[in-house]
């Protein structure tokens, strides 16, 4: 509990912890509205949501190699993601859309140790970094520093987000997609070719993967065995926040990212990840009890 | 569908049958054959290349200096390898097939303690001796094990060296090491663990006093939490450890955070490429290694470390880490032994390692009882103008330790 007294006697550390958390939050939180998408509209949870990162981030990676700043780099790996997305679908996805989830699991389980091994053989298991180039503000004597690649990293996750909430709003597509999550069956009865409409949902998904990706090369590293970390995290975050829930999605990756920083501080990194999913048993207990006072009153 | 998939067994047991004929005519009369089942695939697949790299330059210049001699008689070095996919019950799985199917003569390590802990128990139960040269746990060496032999140092000897120039240069600047503070944040693996056990024991020795101990996830992607405490407490060194990645982690979020620590000690510095990675934001970061080039040892077979550098360049394409060197000493260490005990009997062979005292370019090499390494040393880097500079042993230092570092803003 010393590390208490230290943040009691420092409390422009919590500052500091809140602020990266937020901010390392945001990307999480990319990751997961893509889960919550593909998840609400085809009713597929993907478990190879975290290689679409990591493939992401290696394009980033060879752009910068090849000189291309990288962002410029994080749109290209948008759309090659894209691209990755659609063949996927056509390959595979289509084909477990509306079976049971566990053939969906099972079938993206397996893309995802597919897709791990084909960049281990491709890329080797090395450990790479794009180097941002970016400078660190600091504020409060130097004891809270913000490197501004995070900074660039929530920005996107914002503009993203927004670009998204208008794509479903505004347009014949992501109204198509709204209507398919509604009710695919309606939709179909009324002239929506609900396949396209997947294959777009789901290529969209990796897109933001992809971009996700491109961020987290800049600001941590990519390796072929890091996907498991992202699924995890926007699993979790999805879990929390609902599906269709933009806002709730944003708040609760950066809650997530908040709590592993303070849990870290306080209890050590080897509890870190410890402390989040106790949290989550937590959540979900309480809001199954919540939802069962509910259904009493509705008896 | 189950047409293909048929074909697909065909195929299969095809290749099966053919790799079968190629090891038993492997094993013909004028050849010693070693197994070795080491991760070509999966997490650690970059350093297992190393390591076969390592074993199969070894086998090909002993091969080219005549083999090894056995009763007056030639043996060439033949080497049989298996992909364990760096998964433990895979190795185990393998090693097994190695002694009992391929009958190889004797076994080398694999890459890592990991999966060394996996194989181990089988190779002692056939009774076939393993000289490893990657297994730096020090709980391999705890359990009694008879025929298992390493040729690099156990892993809580990385960083002891910081340790000691640590309270070195307090000393000469007139400060007591009792009064130094540390701050650890290592993984939480045995190996890693191993690593900061022996930093703690030489801080404890010097009194120092350990004001972080953090152990790092394995699924470690971010460091802000510890290196808020370290913004904090300020402590006189910092020791980060958790192979490449805690390496990278280290360097990039340290600079990017601004964290001044007068010492920032890391391992496995040079296989993640710290200095190619981040350039100046490496500079003053001190690394543990197993091994330099830059040594000034023996070898007869290859000289000295220098031509056994630019021989394995010329040969791979890349440096040598010491993951590569100290595998190829393991190979070494098999040739010398089998040609002292004059038989390919197991037991004799076992009995020759235990009593191995050579040189080699990758060091000296001499087993105490428990089977590990105990002549050779650890080196000590510090990225010095963004090269690696050897600040200890001192016996082949080629530069002084720069203690403390520099502020931030007047790097």
């Amino acid at each position: 509990m010393s590390n208490l007294t230290v943040l009691a006697g420092a409390p422009v550390l919590l500052v500091q912890l809140v602020v990266s958390g937020i901010l390392v939050g945001a990307i999480f939180a990319l990751v997961a509205y893509g889960m919550a998408l593909v998840w609400g509209v085809m009713n597929i949870i993907n478990i190879a949501q975290g290689e679409f990162v990591m493939l992401g981030g290696y394009v980033v990676f060879f752009l910068d190699r090849a000189g291309i700043a990288p962002v410029f780099g994080i749109p290209v790996a948008a759309l090659v993601l894209y691209v990755v997305g659609i063949a996927l679908y056509h390959t595979i996805i289509r084909r477990i859309v509306g079976r049971d989830m566990f053939t969906s699991i099972l079938a993206t389980f397996g893309i995802s140790i597919l897709l791990q091994q084909l960049a281990n053989q491709l890329f080797s298991a090395d450990i790479r970094t794009v180097r941002s180039g970016l400078p660190s503000l600091f504020f409060a004597d130097g004891m809270i520093t913000i490197p501004e690649v995070d900074l660039v990293g929530f920005a996107a996750a914002v503009v993203v987000g927004a670009l998204l909430v208008a794509f479903l709003r505004t347009t014949r597509m992501g109204q198509a997609i709204r209507a398919t999550a509604q009710n695919a069956r309606a939709a179909r009865v009324l002239g929506i070719d609900t396949d396209r409409v997947y294959a777009t949902t789901f290529a969209i998904n990796c897109a933001i993967c992809g971009a996700a990706g491109g961020l987290v090369a800049m600001t941590w590293f990519i390796q072929p065995y890091l996907g498991l970390t992202y699924t995890l995290r926007s699993f979790m975050i999805v879990i929390v926040a609902g599906l269709g829930n933009l806002a709730g999605v944003i708040v609760a990756g950066a809650g997530l990212g908040v709590v592993e920083d303070l849990a870290g501080f306080v209890l050590g990194s080897e509890y870190q990840t410890a402390f989040v999913f106790m949290l989550l048993v937590v959540i979900l207990v309480g809001r199954n009890l919540w939802l069962a006072r509910e259904r009493r009153s509705l008896r | 569908m189950q047409r293909s998939v048929k074909t697909l067994a065909a195929a299969c047991a095809v290749v099966a049958l053919a790799a079968g004929a190629g090891v038993r005519t492997a094993a013909a009369e004028d050849t010693i054959t070693l197994g070795a089942a080491v991760s070509l695939t999966g997490k650690y697949s970059v350093n297992g290349k190393n390591t076969q790299d390592g074993y199969n330059l070894a086998a090909k210049v002993i091969n080219e200096h005549g083999g090894v001699k056995v009763g007056g008689k030639a043996y060439q070095l033949k080497i049989v390898y298996y992909d364990d996919e760096s998964t433990s019950a895979r190795g185990a799985q393998l090693v097994e097939r190695l002694i009992s199917q391929d009958h190889v003569d004797f076994v080398l390590g694999p890459y890592g303690s990991a999966l060394t802990k996996a194989i181990v128990p089988i190779t002692e139960k056939y009774g076939v001796p393993m000289v490893e040269g990657n297994g730096a746990d020090r709980g391999l060496f705890t359990k009694g094990y008879k025929y298992l032999f390493a040729t690099l140092n156990t892993s809580d000897y990385y960083l002891r060296a910081a340790v000691s120039i640590l309270a070195d240069e307090a000393k000469r600047e007139g400060r007591d090491p009792k009064s130094l503070k540390i701050a650890i944040a290592i993984e939480n693996d045995n190996f890693s663990q191993d690593v900061r056990d022996g930093v703690e024991e030489d801080a404890k020795k010097y009194g120092m006093q350990v004001v972080i101990d953090d152990k790092l996830p394995a699924d470690l992607n971010d460091m802000t939490a510890t290196l808020t405490k370290v913004k904090a407490l300020k402590p006189d060194a910092l020791f980060i450890s958790g192979h490449e990645k805690g390496a990278v982690l280290g360097i990039r979020e340290v600079a990017a955070q601004r964290v001044y620590v007068p010492m920032l000690a890391l391992t496995h510095c040079d296989s993640a490429q710290i200095t190619e990675k981040f350039g100046k934001d490496a500079n003053y970061a001190f690394c543990g290694s197993q091994w330099d080039s830059r040594m000034t040892y023996s070898d007869r077979w290859f000289g000295n470390p220098q031509k056994y550098a630019e021989l394995f360049n010329a040969t791979f394409h890349y440096e040598p880490p010491y993951q590569a060197a100290e595998s190829t000493a393991t190979v070494e260490v098999f040739a010398d032994a089998i040609a002292r005990a004059g038989s390919l009997d197991r037991a004799k062979v076992r009995d020759a390692i235990a009593a191995t005292d050579m040189m080699t370019f990758y060091g000296p090499i001499k087993f105490d009882a428990t089977g590990k390494n105990i002549a050779k040393s650890m080196v000590m880097y510090q990225v010095q103008d963004q090269k690696y500079v050897v600040v200890a042993p001192a016996k082949w230092a080629t530069g002084k330790p720069i203690f403390p570092a520099p502020q931030w803003d007047k790097r």
